[in-house]
Order: C-alpha cells, then structure tokens, then sequence
C-alpha cells in the first residue's frame, strides 16, 4: 500500500491559466444549446454543427488538461459564491485535479466523437434540431456534475443529466413505449436521488459545508462530527449512485432506456451518464477509504450480484441493443465492486476503458441497425462483407469487452479481479471470473448472429457514411490502445493521474501482474468465445440451434428478466396507481375540497343572513326609511307651494308680525 | 298734537292694506292695498319727520322717494296686469297658480 | 285726555282721520274695483291734507299731483283695459277672510303697542310752520344727491319696462294665447 500523498504532493501545480478557464469547457454546451435552440433549425445540418463545434472544444481543452496533469499534476479549485441560505452556502464552481482531468477527457472525447457520428445517425430525423439541444444540454449537465467542486453541485448536474436522460429516451415519444422507457428512468432514478440528496444533507449538515473539500478534509483526519454519519452518509450516497449506475435492484430503466436514438444510447448510457454513480463513490473516495470503510462490504455485494445478474440476461436477449444495454450494467457492476474492495485505480481504470469500447460498440450497434432498419438480430446475419468498418471495429471493442490481452479491457478487468482477489472478497473474484466466461459467451453470441451467416432480411445493406464510419474507426483503435495507459509493472500513468487529489487517501495501488489470476480469467473468457462459436456460427440460421440450449427453467426466467419489473409493476406501480391514487383522489375531493367547499358554503349562508336580516331589513329599513320620511315631508312641504301670491303674502305677513310680536315680548 | 295719533293712524291704514292684499282676488284691487300701505309708511315718515325736525328734513324726502319709487311700480305693475289680462282673459290673482307644487 | 282735544289742530285731525279712515276701509271692502279706485283718492287726499297739517307742504302737493293726479289715473286706464265682461257680479274677495283679518288685527296691535310704548311721550313740534321748498331742493341736490340719482334711475327703468311689457307683439297678436308675458 503506497501513499499517493507524498507522490500528489510533490508535484502538484495549481494548473495556471488553463484550470482557470476550465469554465469555459461547462459553460460551451450550454451555450451550444442555446444558439441550436435560436438557429439550429435554419442551419443546414440543423444544428449539429453547433453541437459538435462545441464538443471538439470541449476535447481539445480537455485535451490539454489532461496532458497539464500528466506533466506536471495539477490540483485546483475555485468557487463562487451564488447564494446564502442561512448557514448554507450555495456555491457554483469547477475543480481542476486528477479524476476530474480524467473526466473531462472522457466526456469530451466521447461527446465529440458521438455528437460527429449522430450527424450522420440523426440526418432526416423528425426533431433533429430539438435532439441535439437537448444532446448539448445533456454534455453540458455532465460537465456541471463532474466539475463541482461541491454536493450541491453535484446533484444540480445529477438531476440535469437525468432530465436530458429522459428527453432523449423519450425521443420517438409517438411511440407510447418509448416516452413510458423515459418515465421508467427517470423515476426509477428519482427514488434511487432521495438516498443521494439525503446523503448529501447529512453529510454536509454534519460537516457544516458541503464542500469536497471540507467533508473529505473531515474525513480524512477521523473528525468528530463526521463519526456518527460517516456510514450512514457513505450508504445514502452510494444508494443514489445505484440508481444513476443501474445496479441492482435499480438496473430496470437501462435496458428499456434502449428506446432512444443509439447515439444517446452511446454516449449516456455506456460511457457518461451511467458512470456518474462510479464517479462520485470516486469522488467521495476519502469517506469510503476511511470512516465509511465498514458498509464497503455492501458496496461489493451490490456490485457483484449486479454483474452476474445482467450478463446471464444478455444471453437471451434478441435486441442487440439490449444485449449491449444489460452487458453495460453487468461492466457497471465490476467497476462498483472494485471501488468497493478497494480499488480506486481499478474501478476508474475500468471506466476509462469501458468508455471506449462499450461507447464504440453501440456506434456500431446504431450503425448495423441503421443499415437494416431493425434492432433484433434475428434480421440480421452475414453481414461482415457488407459493412467492413463496422465489422472490424465491432470485433475490436468485443475484445477490449471480452478482456483479450493486447486489447484494453484486458487490463482493466484483470486489475479489477486482482484487486478482489487480494483483498479478500475472493468469492467475488470468482464470480468476476464466471461474470467473464459470460460476457464472452454473449458477445460471441451477438458478433455471429449479427456479422456471419446469411442476411436474412430485405433491406438494401450499406456502410454506414463516413461521418459514422470515422468516429468508429477512432474508437476502434482507442479500444486497443486504451488500456495501455495503467500496465502494471511498465507504465502505471493512469494511477499517477487520477490519484492527484487535493485530500489524498490510503490508496491501494495499482495491482502489479497476479498472473493466475490474469490467466484464469483469460483462459474462462477464451472460453466463452469458443462455446458461442460453437454454438452459433456454424447453425446460425436456424432457431433450432438457438433452441438447442435453452435450458428449462433458467431461461423463461431470463426472459422475463427474474420477474422483477413484474415484482415492481405488482408492488410499486399498481397499487400506486390504483388503491393509492384512489385514495388520494378521494381525499382531495372530499377532505381538501371539502374544507373549500365548506368554506364556500358557509360563507354563502352568513352572507344570505346578512344580506336577508342585516342589510334589507335592518339597514336597507334605515335608509328607505329616511328616503320615505323625507320624501313625504317633501310631499307635504310642496303643499307650501300653491303659486298663488297672495298666499306667499300672507306668510310673510304672519311670519313678519310673529317675529315683531317675538322681539317685543323678549326685549 | 302727539305723535302716537298718526302713528296709530298710519298703523291702522297699513292694517287695512294687508288685509285688502290678502284677500283681494282682482289683481288691481290687490295695487290698490299695496298703495294704501305705501300711504301709510309716507304719513309715518312725514309724522315722524315732523316730531324730530331734522336740519335736513329727511323724512320728507324720504317720502318723496317713497311717492316717486311707488308710481313707478304702480306703472310696472300695471303693465304685468295688462299682459296677464291679455293671455287669460281675467285678472284673477287666484288663477295665476302655474308655479306650484 | 281733555288736553287733546283743546288744540284745534286735533280737531282738525281727527276730522281727517276718519274720513281716511273711512276711505281706507272701503278701499278693501268695495266690490266695484272703481269704487275702491276712488275710495284710494279720498284716502290720498286725505294723507295730503295731514301733510299740510304736518307742515310739509311740498310733500303734500307731491303727494296730491304724483299720487292722485297720476298714479290713480294710471290705475283707472288699467281698471278700463282689464274689466272682465262679467261685470260686478264676480266675487272680488277671496271668501277665506278668516285669516287675513287675523292678520291684518295682529298687525295693528303689534304695531300701536310698539309705537305707543316707544314714542308715547313724543310731540308733534312746530305744528304749522311749514317746510321751505328751497331746503328739499338743496337737499335733494347736495345730501340725497345718490338716492336721487338712484330713483331717477329706477323711474326710467320703469319707463322702459312698462313700455316693453305693455307693447303688442308684431308677430303674433291675440293668437299667441301661451306667449311670453
């Protein structure tokens, strides 16, 4: 076990000019979106362009970020104060050190490279301009999530990212099963986000910030006030990472989020999105290293059944899409369980590589849906000669998938194993090693029913253009090379990169080269790859040979995905919609509305009572009263009147004597 | 000779033209009691004048004013009667009650 | 009291009292309106002659060339022009006397008991010394001068008016029932 301390310390900067405008990188997407929203439609590729200008910034920028940490380290960090809640502060700012460096990379080479090959997926779509605002509001939010430099942040890009998660899956929303695909995610990830928000408070209550650097300060040096909610905060936030990450039980929405166009299916759910749980147990490293360190054995658990859940679905699925979709969270779950045995390295190390090749097998996936205008490999088949590029960078990213050494999720997976081998989650590691044979097995599964064999469908077959065709050929190679980064024993610069951290941690190292391990994995991976051969290549065409191992009761019940979205839909959906809204129903309109209504009522009848006593008969009597007495006194008064002038006279007389007589007596 | 008898006098000629204003229904008739009146205020003035004997014999001039400020309004009088008489045919002050109630 | 009546100018007055007296009441209570006409002389003239008594000859002569020798002549033009048809036979009193007489008696009684209480002692001074005219004249020019000016006034805007009111219409003559007046 080294300290990376001494090492981060030694030569860390604090980036220059260059962290200082790592803004720039957040705030491009946004501005993306708001120049497609005014203009895109009147632009010739729709917007897209705007898109993906941005996004080639955001890579080169990232670019050079990451080169800055791989020179000369570099840890910084700047906030702003935005409002003040009492004794919150709301604070928006970027973070510039290792795992965001190698974040930034990640998003920003993936999102350039998809947002290029959805120029050419998205042509001729019905709502282009408006799918790639939302493509750059989505890059945009990740971007918020990982730059924050603190919690608060952090879920405003969570929810972001989720809000675009839902606009995209729901994209061909004339499709009632597509928009109901974006519901699923989207609430499946709210429940998951009440654990995260909930972590958050805790944690930043206790601490009083919500800083990274405070609460990792704090839970760096054992701080008293993080003692009684460091587990507690450390399970709520992995909670919310297994909503994002699609682990177990909160996988359901990924493989129905396969709706979406395949370049969201790409980019969000294979190499960003779905990776933000990863990040922010990384992010949180510290807590999980030190005080939380006692629910880690949960975070494994998860981990583990998740990856061998969703690789034994994989096999059966008919959707290539899909098999990709459950394969992604079984790789999701090898990254979760590393980080919680142990490996920092490990786990991030799998994301990076995983980014590349899952993200460049849905291109390649979109591109062969593309050509035959349908998702089931069913309709598929020979199709190697016909689309060459997909074809060979499709075998290039299942071999990174499989782990076939040169390729680089040899590497990643292998250290992963290492490191729960080593750290006594061995049973783990063996489930890693089946989770392996699996994972080949399904990916030769796909690879033969897709690429040999005959075509067995009508539609004229092409390759994709060379907006498509390029971004998979670069990927195509980055799957190769990708895991070259962190070769135990020759170049270990992934684990010097995403180690420079401001709080720095007992790290486990990199895992030097276990070599039974490395060879049993390889040996069960090579493995699967010859029993789908066997199985599929040769009888490809008939549904016989698929029937052949369709073992009894295993398979139904792969096919109905463990009865668990039945389990939710039985427990959670109906009788929320049902009983519950019922009730609810029953309670606004007679209860809520009946305190209204009452208070309507009543109010009416006080005012019928003082409309009716107090005001015609009490005032209403006052005042005609007086209107009738004068009238009449008027009446009678005008009698006075009688135009006859002598009678005038005769007044005056009488009045003028009376007041003699009056003034005679008195004086 | 004392002053109070034509005072008394004077009263009892202005007596006697109220009543005959009030109860005459000829309009003429009812000048005629208006000049009574106007007589009996000169006989004051002129009594009174002749009791107190001013430097300046105001009384009597004021009477003169009287006499001369009476005919004129006899004259005005007279002529309103006339038109009266022109539209209704009768000089009757007891028809003349258009301006009523 | 038999002091009163041993002055011989009380004896003269109470000669000319009681026909104005008289003449005044029949002025009110004659139903020929020529009668009360004439009835008014005689109560003028009478006046004048009190006048006379009273030493204000001047006043007295007006009196008698304005009052009788014009204002009652006026009036008779206007008893002509204004005779109804009907003759003598129309009720000329209002038959509710009641209240005027009332009035009339309560006038007379307020009236004779202030003078009486107020000016009881007072004398007639300097009975039958006369007025000169020249005083009233240089009176009426010098101290009264406004007044004087003023009535003159007032005896042209009755001129005017009388002329304007009494005139025909040119236009329309005894068709015009509902005229102007």
């Amino acid at each position: 076990m080294v300290l990376a301390a001494e090492e981060a310390m030694m030569h860390a900067s604090d980036g220059g000019w260059l962290a200082q405008g790592a803004w720039l990188i957040v705030v491009a997407p946004f501005l993306a979106m708001v120049a497609i929203v005014f203009f895109g439609k009147r632009m010739p590729r729709k917007g897209g362009e705007i898109a993906v200008g941005a996004m080639g910034f955001v890579f080169v920028y990232s670019a050079a970020l990451l080169i800055l940490n791989i020179a000369n380290g570099v840890i910084y960090q700047h906030s702003i104060l935005v409002a003040q809640l009492g004794s919150v502060s709301v604070e928006w700012g970027w973070v510039v050190d290792g795992l965001s460096t190698m974040m930034y990379f990640v998003v920003g080479t993936l999102s350039f490279l998809v947002f290029t090959y959805a120029l050419g997926y998205m042509k001729g779509d019905v709502r282009e301009t408006w799918f790639f605002a939302a493509f750059s509001l989505f890059a945009g939010s990740m971007l918020v999530l990982v730059s924050a430099p603190n919690l608060i942040q952090l879920i405003v890009g969570w929810e972001g990212v989720g809000l675009s998660s839902y606009l995209l899956i729901g994209h061909y929303w004339e499709e009632k099963e597509n928009s109901s695909a974006g519901m699923k995610a989207f609430y499946t990830n709210k429940i998951a986000d009440v654990g995260l928000i909930i972590g958050a408070i805790v944690l930043g209550t206790a601490v009083g910030s919500f800083r990274y650097s405070d609460i990792l300060e704090a839970a760096a040096n054992n701080s008293s006030v993080l003692v009684p909610v460091a587990v507690l905060g450390g399970v709520l936030l992995f909670i919310g990472a297994m909503g994002k990450s699609a682990q177990f039980p909160f996988h359901v929405w990924l493989p129905d989020a396969m709706a979406g166009p395949t370049p969201v299916s790409s980019l969000m759910h294979a190499a960003t999105m779905v990776t933000a749980g990863v990040y922010l147990v990384a992010r949180m490293y510290p807590l999980y290293a030190g005080m939380a360190a006692d629910m880690r054995v949960l975070i494994v658990i998860i981990g583990t059944i998740t990856l061998l859940i969703a690789g034994l679905l994989a096999i059966v699925q008919d959707d290539l899409k899909r098999v990709l979709a459950y394969s992604t969270v079984s790789q999701l779950g090898y990254m979760i369980a590393a980080l919680g045995a142990g490996g920092y390295t490990a786990g991030l190390f799998h994301l990076w590589t995983h980014a590349f090749f899952k993200g460049l097998l849905f291109l390649t996936a979109g591109s062969v849906i593309h050509a035959v205008h349908s998702n089931n490999m069913s309709d598929m088949g020979g199709l190697r000669k016909k689309m060459p590029v997909t074809f060979w960078s499709f075998t290039s990213a299942s071999l990174a998938l499989v782990a076939i050494i040169p390729f680089a999720g040899f590497f990643s997976k292998d250290e992963i194993l290492a490191t729960l081998g080593h750290n006594g989650y061995t049973w783990a590691m063996w489930i890693g090693i089946l989770g392996a044979f699996i994972t080949a097995f399904y990916m030769g599964r796909a690879m033969f029913l897709t690429f040999f064999g005959t075509y067995k469908g009508e539609a004229h077959v092409h390759e994709s253009p060379a907006v498509m065709t390029v971004p998979m050929a670069i990927l195509g190679v980055a799957s190769l090379i990708a895991g070259w980064v962190n070769i135990p024993g020759v170049y270990e610069g992934f684990h010097h990169w995403v180690t420079e951290r401001a709080i720095t941690f007992t790290s486990f190292s990199a895992e030097g080269f276990d070599v039974p391990v490395m060879l049993t994995g390889l040996g069960f991976a090579l493995a699967g790859v010859i029993v789908a051969y066997v199985i599929y290549f040769r009888d490809a065409e008939t549904q016989q040979a698929r029937d052949r191992i369709r073992i009894p009761v295993l398979w139904p019940l792969l096919e109905h995905k463990y009865y668990l979205d039945d389990l939710y839909l039985a427990t959670l959906i109906n009788p929320i919609k049902g009983p519950i809204a019922r009730a609810v129903n029953w309670s606004n309109s007679y209860i809520i509305d009946g305190v209204v209504n009452g208070a309507g009522v009543v109010a009416r009848l006080v005012a019928r009572f003082v409309y009716g006593n107090l005001d015609q008969k009490g005032i209403d009597l006052a005042v005609n009263t007086a209107a009738i007495v004068t009238g009449s006194a008027g009446g009678q008064a005008r009698r006075l009147q009688t135009g006859k002038v002598q009678q005038y006279a005769a007044m005056t007389v009488a009045g003028a004597v009376l007041l003699v007589v009056a003034i005679v007596i008195f004086t | 000779m004392s002053l109070v008898q034509f005072l008394i006098l004077g009263a009892f000629m202005f007596s006697l033209g109220v009543y005959g204003l009030l109860i005459r229904r000829n309009a003429v008739m009812v000048l005629l009691a208006i000049e009574l009146m106007l007589n009996a205020v000169n006989l004051n003035l002129i009594a009174f004048e002749a009791a107190l004997r001013t430097t300046f014999a105001g009384g009597q001039i004021f009477a003169i004013f009287v006499i001369t400020v009476a005919a004129a309004e006899v004259g005005i009088g007279l002529a309103i009667v006339l038109l009266i008489f022109r539209n209704r045919r009768s000089a009757n002050v007891d028809e003349l009650d258009v301006m009523r109630w | 009291m038999g002091g009163w009546f041993s002055e011989a100018s009380n004896w003269w007055f109470l000669l000319i009292a009681l026909f104005i007296a008289f003449s005044a009441l029949r002025v009110v209570t004659a139903t020929n309106v020529v009668h009360s006409a004439l009835f008014l002389v005689g109560a003028l003239a009478g006046t004048a002659g009190l006048f006379l008594l009273l030493g204000a000859q001047f006043v007295a002569w007006v009196l008698v060339l304005v009052y009788v020798g014009a204002v009652v002549v006026l009036f008779l033009f206007g008893i002509m022009i204004t005779r109804a048809p009907t003759g003598p036979r129309v009720e000329v009193d209002n038959p509710r006397k009641g209240f005027a007489a009332a009035a009339a008696v309560l006038t007379f009684a307020v009236m004779v008991y202030s003078s009486v209480s107020a000016f009881g002692h007072m004398e007639v001074t300097k009975v039958g010394t006369g007025t000169a005219t020249d005083l009233i004249g240089s009176q009426l020019m010098g101290r009264f001068v406004l007044p004087f000016e003023a009535v003159s006034f007032v005896l042209l805007a009755a001129l005017v008016g009388g002329v304007t009111l009494a005139r025909k219409d040119t236009a329309s003559d005894e068709t015009d029932e509902g005229g102007t007046a």
